[in-house]
């Protein structure tokens, strides 16, 4: 239970970094810590107790994955979610070094200002 | 064209010399444990994303060690391109190869014997074809973001 | 074994909390490892050595995109904080958001005992069904090869949204030779302008 919640304190921690820094890089850095977040809350939701890989190993009974393996749907749809959120990050590091060319700045309100 | 030898032995490009004989002896292991993550993905841990992501690394230490020209000369922007679709592609054919069966992803080839390299059908397939699209896409994004990146910082410098 | 990971957890916050105040970019950026490096290790005791491999790599990559991106700042110290009321309004409403989730987590399965409605069919049959020993690689493509192919298409469009935001077009046009090219670099513009590293 408490494990839990331990990873939603890091969801909103990296929802306040995404929220209330003004710092693009600081913004992407939000964007990551939320998506570990997630990933770890999802991995945690399907932990067994005592549970093993779900992986069968040669000289391994057929039937002990089945009794004893921790869930591996989650573990699946997380796999393509990291994947998927390497690369949202490069496009949104390339959309930060565009705006760093165009306004000289990673600063967000420096930006609004420069803009009018 | 001058010698690949001795242009890696260019002290001027590129890391210093010990980073680039780490890097030589390690490269060779990097690259073998990719495939292998990739080829034994149904067997043990890892499969296509990973090992993917492990073969772009090592043509990222490539990259960062012996300098651009070394590495664009083993992939370049055109072949990952062209690597990253058809890797889509050969994905998407053989999901839609399980139409001759019946339905998208039947996997229709023989299961074989269990902990054989060769079992599991297509998904041995699927994993090749999943590693190469991986492998392709995240090295064409660092060369977009290495030389396109510092090709737009020195545009703006010339724009001044 | 889960006072460990509760150990690991409040190592990540502490990373993360630094990530987020550190006054310099490149330590924010190196924090951002310490959690990564730690949720790995965290996915390896919950028996995922799949996404702990996974992620090991892919954490290396964001490093080395993240720095890439810092170091194109000449001075990455960063002046100013976010100000008061963002500071403060974020603040009440996470804490609602916490207060409200404490609530939640009571509710869904307990930590160790999962519900595993399909996922027990998965377990048990995968072996025989699929012939792939591991289950994870069984799951993803095979009987849901569907969600897979949607990740490959957003993985493409990210890659070539990324390009289509880093190609050359749209930049002040020199010469009618150089508005016909678009997006890949030609091999002699890469070695006039980018002589070494």
């Amino acid at each position: 239970m408490i494990c839990y919640f331990l990873a939603l304190v890091l969801f909103v921690m990296g929802l306040y970094c995404l929220v209330a820094k003004k710092n693009i890089i600081k913004k992407i850095i939000g964007v990551t810590i939320t998506e570990y977040s997630i990933n770890l809350f999802l991995i945690l939701i399907g932990y067994r107790r005592g549970g093993i890989a779900p992986i069968t190993l040669r000289g391994m009974d057929p039937g002990e994955v089945a009794a004893k393996g921790v869930d591996p749907l989650p573990q699946a749809l997380v796999l393509t979610s990291i994947v998927i959120g390497l690369g949202v990050l490069a496009l949104m590091v390339a959309m930060c070094l565009r705006l760093y060319e165009k306004y000289k700045t990673f600063d967000m309100s420096e930006i609004n200002r420069l803009r009018g | 064209m001058p010698d690949i030898d001795e242009e890696i032995r260019d002290t001027s490009k590129g890391m210093t010399s010990i980073v680039k004989t780490v890097v030589r002896f390690a490269l060779g292991i990097i690259v073998i444990f990719g495939a292998y993550i990739v080829l034994y993905g149904h067997l043990t841990p890892g499969g296509g994303f990973a090992g993917g992501v492990i073969l772009a690394c090592g043509y990222i230490v490539l990259t960062l060690a012996f300098g651009r020209q070394i590495a664009l000369r083993k992939m370049n922007n055109k072949a990952a391109s062209i690597l990253d679709t058809s890797g889509v592609l050969a994905f998407l054919a053989i999901g839609l190869l399980g139409y001759t069966g019946g339905y998208f992803f039947l996997n229709f080839l023989g299961r074989g014997k269990m902990f054989d390299l060769v079992s599991a059908g297509t998904i041995p397939l699927c994993n090749i074809a999943i590693g190469l699209k991986v492998t392709a896409s995240l090295f064409a994004i660092f060369l977009a973001l290495s030389i396109f990146g510092r090709f737009i910082s020195s545009l703006v410098d010339e724009d001044e | 074994m889960e006072i460990y990971l509760l150990i690991l957890l409040i190592f990540m916050i502490i990373g993360s909390i630094i990530a987020i105040e550190a006054k310099s970019l490149l330590s924010s950026v190196i924090s951002v490892g310490v959690v990564g490096f730690s949720l790995s290790i965290a996915f390896l005791m919950l028996g995922a050595p799949d996404i702990a491999i996974t992620q090991v790599v892919v954490e290396v990559l964001i490093l080395v995109i993240l720095i890439r991106a810092t170091i194109t700042m000449d001075n990455t110290a960063i002046e100013g904080g976010g100000g008061t009321f963002p500071f403060v309004v974020s603040l009440v409403f996470f804490g609602l958001f916490l207060v409200f989730s404490f609530f939640a987590v009571q509710e869904i399965p307990k930590f160790g005992e999962p519900l595993m409605r399909v996922s027990e069919r998965y377990l048990r049959t995968s072996a025989e069904e699929t012939g792939a020993t591991n289950v994870v690689t069984g799951i993803l493509l095979d009987f849901r090869g569907y969600d897979t192919v949607g990740e490959a298409t957003v993985l493409f469009t990210a890659i070539v949204g990324a390009f289509g935001i880093l190609r050359r077009r749209g930049r002040k046009k020199k010469t009618e030779e150089d508005a016909e090219k678009v997006g890949i670099l030609e091999d002699e513009d890469i070695k006039k302008d980018f002589e070494g590293f």
